[in-house]
């Protein structure tokens, strides 16, 4: 692989706060050096980067790519596919998968899927259950042997507490976190949308923030219980956000991530029956959106993951209350968060790289989100000043849904690299 | 022409008060169309109608093909049970195969709340909401508010309430779009176990005990509690609900003035209506169901394109010869 020297441009390591105008020489897969006027060595890739940013890859821990199981709306070449474009040079999959990813050959085949994709590095991540059935613990220490890196029930919440703590504790021998998607079944069952004077409206069943709040009060509780270290998923009411940030003052191992959409859009979205504006956890009101900013910024939730979730493309084409919940979002994470929060003035542009790529891989201990000599070469150049308007047709994921569709953003990644190598480059006008 | 009411009907919320009024007014002459030996006239002779109910409803369906029928419509009918819907097809490729039929109108109740205006959105026809879920049923609010005007000459600063399960009421929902923005006072009572949330800020009172709703009201809306609401746990017994909510002559006997009384049906008499209200001097609501054919002729001739003016002309032209 060629030496190659990204020449000029606005370098940002969250890691370590540094932020000036300087190269960045990539060797051998890893960041060799970083300072003005490097030279070039013999035969090196020169690139001018000037007025753009260049940043340590970003770090998406919650992603669903759908194989096996279902390779008709994304595969993991396909969603590594996206998540390079998007600017993501790690992401950790979901086991929510058929069959369920609860074992250490399961965990294997997204591993060798990954290498054969060659595109974005995937950390899988094994079920807290066999099955995702709630009843019994996975075997987590041959899971973790084979490279995951936390454990998830995610597309379902964990209603025994007593398989909730038994988790946490047994985690802790391989020190992976556990990850929780919060939600009371009980007051959350066939609910649609944020329970609210929206949904009073539309006539659509309600999930209360109420069904969020209690399980994040639970697994805080359990947390402090076991000294495990629970990992919150999308948070999306203010409700959680206090309970996080009295877990944290407390001292207790409680990371927490909030999606681009939960950051950005309401519970009017959903107006007029628009299926892409379903999901779950629903999108609440502003004073959540507000709330949930507030803590990003202030570090009570830790990162931004994008909750990728993929769905054939006639899936969201029905009755709100039959079209399923999700959305894709690798390719517009970086836009929407820059957009609406970096312009917006809600976060610095380095608080935004880091909430997206040191603190992401801090909260579930993955090497990346940094740019410092001798770090693998997981790197990503920014264009901040570039407009594009949304158009999925131009996706690289296989599936389509998305509620950002024809929104002019901000903000595009032009270059990936993964150990040094170019895993994608913008055509430099569509994404 | 293009309807004055657009190319649907799915919902009184995003309705002006001239267009409720304007069907109101269409509906008058409609009224006496029904009177007479032949009750029929030709304001949609060679249109085709269909009415898909993916929803049992014998009364909803009846009142709308009644109104088709009088209007000289042709009409088919599409009920859930054995049809392609119970197979699995989708309500795209539902609509789909209506677009491809080149039908003039379809009428559809559905479960999922936004079904009629997804229908609305997908095909050319004109659609009009027969109830979808819990969001609105337009045509049942349209009749009650015609049967209220009937009843004092105005709706207008009169006080209506609501009593029931409001929660998973899509009548309830299309009255309080209709009466606020025809200027009257709306309350809503029933348990907070059947009260959506936040629905005090669409500008209704919330009364908790039926005494307080009949000494403010002037007229009771009483819906009908669906068994199935003490089956999931929303209530303990319909027997206590009968002895805490239930619309009894004793309850109303102490009320300050004369109310009126309305249910869109079918009743469950003793759970939220005492019998002897539902067929008592209060009681309006044989003359809903009449004002209901009425109403849906109105709807369906103005989504037609039918001029209001021309309604009464049209009803003259086809009155049967003098004898
Ligand atoms: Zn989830």
């Amino acid at each position: 692989m060629r030496p190659l020297l990204l020449q000029g441009g606005r370098v940002i390591d969250p890691s370590r706060d540094f932020d000036r105008t300087t190269d960045v020489l990539v060797q051998d897969g890893k960041i060799a050096a970083l300072g003005a006027g490097l030279g070039s060595p013999d035969g090196v890739d020169v690139r001018d980067v000037r007025g753009k940013v260049v940043a340590p890859g970003l770090v998406d821990v919650h992603v669903h790519l759908r194989e096996p199981g279902n390779e008709d709306v994304e595969t993991i070449a396909s969603g590594t596919r996206a998540a390079v474009a998007g600017g993501f040079t790690a992401v950790c999959a979901m086991p929510n998968t058929d069959p369920v990813t609860d074992n250490q050959a399961a965990v294997g085949f997204i591993v060798r899927q990954a290498a054969r994709a060659g595109l974005a590095r995937v950390f899988p991540i094994g079920a807290i259950s066999v099955g995702q059935r709630g009843e019994h613990l996975s075997e987590f220490g041959e899971m973790v042997a084979a490279g995951a890196v936390a454990v998830s029930d995610d597309g379902k919440p964990v209603v025994s507490s007593h398989l909730m703590r038994t988790a946490l504790e047994y985690a802790r021998t391989f020190g992976v976190p556990v990850a929780d998607h919060c939600e009371e079944p009980t007051l959350a069952t066939g609910g649609v949308m944020h329970e609210g004077l929206v949904s009073t409206r539309l006539g659509l069943k309600g999930i209360p923030a109420a069904a969020e709040e209690i399980m994040v009060g639970r697994d805080i509780l359990l947390a402090e219980l076991t000294g495990g270290h629970v990992h919150l998923c999308h948070m999306s009411t203010r409700g959680s956000v206090e309970l996080i940030r009295r877990a944290k003052e407390q001292g207790l191992r409680v990371t927490a991530e909030v999606t681009p959409h939960h950051l950005t859009l309401t519970d009017h979205a959903c107006e007029g029956y628009d299926t892409h504006a379903k999901m779950n956890p629903p999108l609440r009101e502003a004073a959540d959106v507000a709330a949930l900013r507030a803590a990003l910024k202030q570090g009570v939730i830790d990162c931004i993951a994008s909750d990728h979730a993929p769905h054939a493309y006639d899936a969201k084409e029905a009755a709100f209350d039959d079209a399923p919940f999700g959305i894709v979002g690798l390719e517009t994470a970086f836009a929407v968060a820059y957009t609406e929060l970096v312009l917006g003035g809600a976060l610095t542009l380095p608080e935004l790289i880091a909430r997206m790529s040191s603190a992401p891989a801090a909260a579930f201990r993955l090497p990346g989100g940094a740019l410092t000599p001798g770090a693998p070469a997981d790197i990503v150049v920014l264009d901040i000043t570039a407009r594009w308007t949304v158009d999925p047709a131009n996706f690289h994921s296989k599936s389509r849904n998305s509620p950002f569709a024809g929104r002019t953003l901000t903000g595009r990644p032009v270059l990936t690299l993964v150990g040094g190598a170019v895993v994608h480059e913008a055509d430099g006008t569509t994404l | 022409m293009t309807a004055l009411l657009g190319k649907d009907l799915v919902g009184l919320e995003h309705l002006s008060p001239d267009q409720i009024r304007l069907i109101l007014d269409t509906a008058e002459p409609f009224k006496e169309v029904s009177e007479r030996p032949i009750k029929k006239v030709p304001a949609l002779r060679g249109k085709t109608i269909v009415n898909l109910f993916f929803e049992a409803s014998t009364r909803t369906r009846i009142s709308f093909e009644f109104a088709e029928k009088r209007l000289s419509a042709d009409t088919v009918n599409v009920a859930a049970s054995g049809s392609s819907v119970q197979k699995g097809e989708t309500l795209v490729d539902t609509a789909k195969n209506l677009e491809a039929m080149r039908i003039d109108m379809v009428v559809i109740r559905h479960p999922s709340s936004g079904a009629a205006q997804f229908l609305g959105n997908r095909i050319r026809s004109n659609v009009v909401n027969a109830g979808d879920g819990q969001h609105e049923h337009p045509t049942q609010a349209l009749l009650d508010l015609l049967t209220i005007r009937d009843r004092y000459g105005k709706i207008a600063g009169l006080k209506v309430c609501l009593v029931g399960d409001i929660l998973h009421s899509r009548v309830a929902r299309s009255n309080i779009w209709g009466l606020l923005k025809l200027g009257a006072e709306v309350g809503v009572c029933g348990p907070d176990t059947l009260m959506p949330r936040g629905i005090e800020q669409l500008g209704v009172c919330r009364f908790r005990r039926i005494e307080e709703a009949i000494e403010w009201a002037d007229v009771l809306n009483v819906l009908r509690l669906q068994l199935e609401r003490m089956e999931r746990g929303f209530i303990p017994s319909l027997r206590e609900y009968y002895r805490v909510f239930g619309v009894t002559v004793e309850r109303l006997d102490r009320a300050p003035r004369e109310l009126t009384i309305m249910h869109p049906g079918p009743m469950n008499r003793g759970v939220e209506i005492d019998s002897r209200v539902a067929d008592g001097s209060h009681s309006v609501i044989l003359a809903q169901v009449t004002n209901g054919v009425a109403v849906r002729m109105a709807v369906l001739y103005l989504l037609a394109g039918g001029r209001p003016e021309l309604a009464e002309a049209a009803n003259r032209a086809a009155a049967p010869p003098p004898e």
